[in-house]
């Protein structure tokens, strides 16, 4: 350290000390309001008694356990197919020659830039001629081909040895099996990290699901979440906050478990 | 034998292709040709009308008023977000008892979705009761409502961007602040350079390509994240935090002018490319020390 004293580390720490109370003061006060019965959602006090009481109401409120269905089977699906159309794509891309290479990479990169996101009423004429609005499967259609994917797992192909490739070759494996016997297994890092950035993306993503779908059967739990605290139907803060807590519950606790992956896998997702 | 590893490699990419093009590439050139047309009317079929719908744009002043507020919005939030993310990771790039803790803190509001975190700052924000409220009136200041008064909502929009961006930001602050040569904060070291002088003429430049992405990204961020619009604001008061694709939406999927929504998207696609065109040239010109 240059010329640090301890008058300086003090005043470091207790800048970043208020910082993180400033920063983690929204979860904070969610749990509080959550596990508080209503008069204490505005008032606090160490002695106020706890209860689950508002997480059983938004439970019965709402059809939550059918929303959670939805979004798991949503994040699923969409990361599986991720997985299998990127890693084909990917491994074409790192390790094979053909006309036409450049320019196809040009249209993966061009994803990055614009992404189905904003193609709202496009993407949604897409759907009706399919006869697909208000299915689940065309929250994710959309998501499947993901450039940055392709992108990520290209670059982590890149770095296989080539004398492993040639090897598997003159031993006599077929094309698809050196991707699977070599380069998919030496991939699974790259895929984890993806994955995660994946399932947290979509258990999150909002606005073309919304529009997508207009019914119980298929929305997912953010879409369910919102039009749950939007109703006037006298829901009261402390049992939005709780249904706001269990939306998030599933990432959150994976991220206390998994903090390294979870950090290392956005940190690598984002630097190409 | 050449050709057949040309008909592998397509083979393999085809099934991406299918679904990109069909989603992202189609549409994009489907929302340009839709938006030199007018939307069909009941009786009255679709008429071509060249750059009518962008001259339309001119003259509509939600437009206006959106475009305001996304520059806004961007300049509000790309440069705060940036800068607490810089300081966050100065902050936690070396250990000390409660590092891990604090990291935490930050990067949490990353995995949390922007919408049902938009409720909890709702209630921040809500007058009266609202816990900004209740330390304004323990001061003795008035009641105000941030969200729902035309002068602060895209203010509290764009807070609750910002606090939930920098810690995502920081994590890659925090990869290009190992990769500085520690040889180097020991050479300053000897020739008695302040501490504030290494960040400034050492530091800084060597992560410039990392601020360079970051930037990027957060100025992608601020014309695409509009989730927490939806339960905040709605736009409102009075279009006061309407923005681009707040916009879009609602021109699509509430008034259903999708030609009009199709041209304001092509604007949309305009702002994000010359963003792309931006890292290019950046990236060009070499920010790098290498």
């Amino acid at each position: 350290m240059i010329g640090e004293t301890l008058f300086d580390r003090i005043l470091i720490r207790a800048a970043g000390t208020i910082l993180a109370l400033l920063w983690i003061a929204p979860l904070a006060y969610a749990v509080w309001a959550a596990f508080h019965p209503a008069a204490y959602e505005a008032r606090f006090d160490l002695l106020a008694p706890l209860t689950l009481e508002n997480f059983y109401s938004a439970w019965s409120q709402a059809p939550f356990s059918r929303y959670f269905l939805n979004t798991a089977l949503l994040v699923g699906m969409i990361l599986a197919a991720q997985l299998v159309l990127c890693t084909l794509a990917a491994f074409a891309f790192a390790r094979l020659d053909f006309p036409g290479k450049s320019f196809l990479f040009g249209l993966i990169l061009v994803q990055l830039l614009v992404m189905p996101d904003i193609l709202l009423v496009e993407n949604y004429k897409t759907m009706r001629a399919l006869g697909l609005v208000d299915t689940i499967i065309a929250i994710g259609l959309p998501y499947f081909a993901s450039g940055f994917a392709i992108f990520l797992l290209r670059q982590t192909f890149m770095t296989v040895p080539k004398e492993l490739d040639d090897a598997a070759r003159v031993e006599g494996c077929s094309l698809i099996g050196v991707l699977w016997r070599v380069y998919v297994p030496l991939g699974k890092p790259a895929m984890l990290a993806f994955g995660l950035v994946s399932v947290s993306h979509h258990w999150n993503n909002f606005l073309w699901p919304l529009i997508i779908t207009n019914s119980v059967e298929t929305r997912p739990l953010t879409v369910g979440l919102s039009i749950f605290a939007t109703t006037d139907s006298g829901t009261t803060w402390s049992v939005i906050n709780a249904a706001t807590l269990m939306t998030s519950a599933p990432l959150l606790l994976g991220f206390l478990l998994f903090q390294r992956q979870f950090v290392q896998s956005f940190m690598r997702a984002g630097i190409k | 034998m050449m050709r057949r590893e040309w008909i592998y490699a397509w083979l393999l990419v085809l099934p991406a292709f299918v679904f990109l093009i069909t989603f992202t590439h189609l549409p994009a050139v489907e929302a340009l040709v839709n938006s030199v047309w007018t939307t069909a009317k009941g009786r009255r079929p679709s008429m071509f009308v060249g750059l009518g719908n962008y001259q339309k744009m001119l003259q509509d002043p939600i437009f206006i008023k959106a475009m305001i507020n996304s520059g806004l919005y961007a300049a509000l939030t790309v440069p705060t977000s940036i800068a607490l993310a810089l300081a966050m990771a100065l902050l936690v790039h070396r250990p000390f008892k409660g590092v891990a803790a604090m990291r935490m803190a930050y990067f949490t509001p990353t995995v949390l979705p922007l919408v049902a975190v938009a409720n909890i700052w709702l209630f921040f924000y809500a007058p009266g009761f609202g816990l900004i409220d209740q330390i304004r009136q323990f001061f003795g200041f008035a009641s105000a409502n941030y969200a729902g008064q035309p002068d602060t909502a895209l203010y509290s929009v764009a807070v609750v961007t910002i606090w939930k961006e920098a810690g995502f930001f920081m994590i890659f602050f925090l990869a290009a602040l190992q990769t500085v040569p520690e040889t180097l904060r020991e050479a300053a070291a000897i020739e008695g350079c302040s501490k504030w002088t290494f960040f400034r003429r050492v530091t800084l430049p060597l992560i410039m390509p990392t601020t360079l992405f970051v930037s990027v990204n957060a100025v992608i961020n601020a014309f695409r994240l509009v989730d927490h619009v939806f339960v905040m604001t709605k736009g409102g008061p009075d279009n006061a935090s309407m923005l681009l694709l707040y916009y879009i939406f609602e021109t699509g999927f509430r008034y259903w002018d999708t030609a009009y929504a199709a041209a304001l998207t092509v604007v949309l696609i305009l702002i994000l490319s010359l963003a792309g065109l931006g890292q290019f040239y950046a990236a060009d010109k070499r920010v790098h020390y290498k």
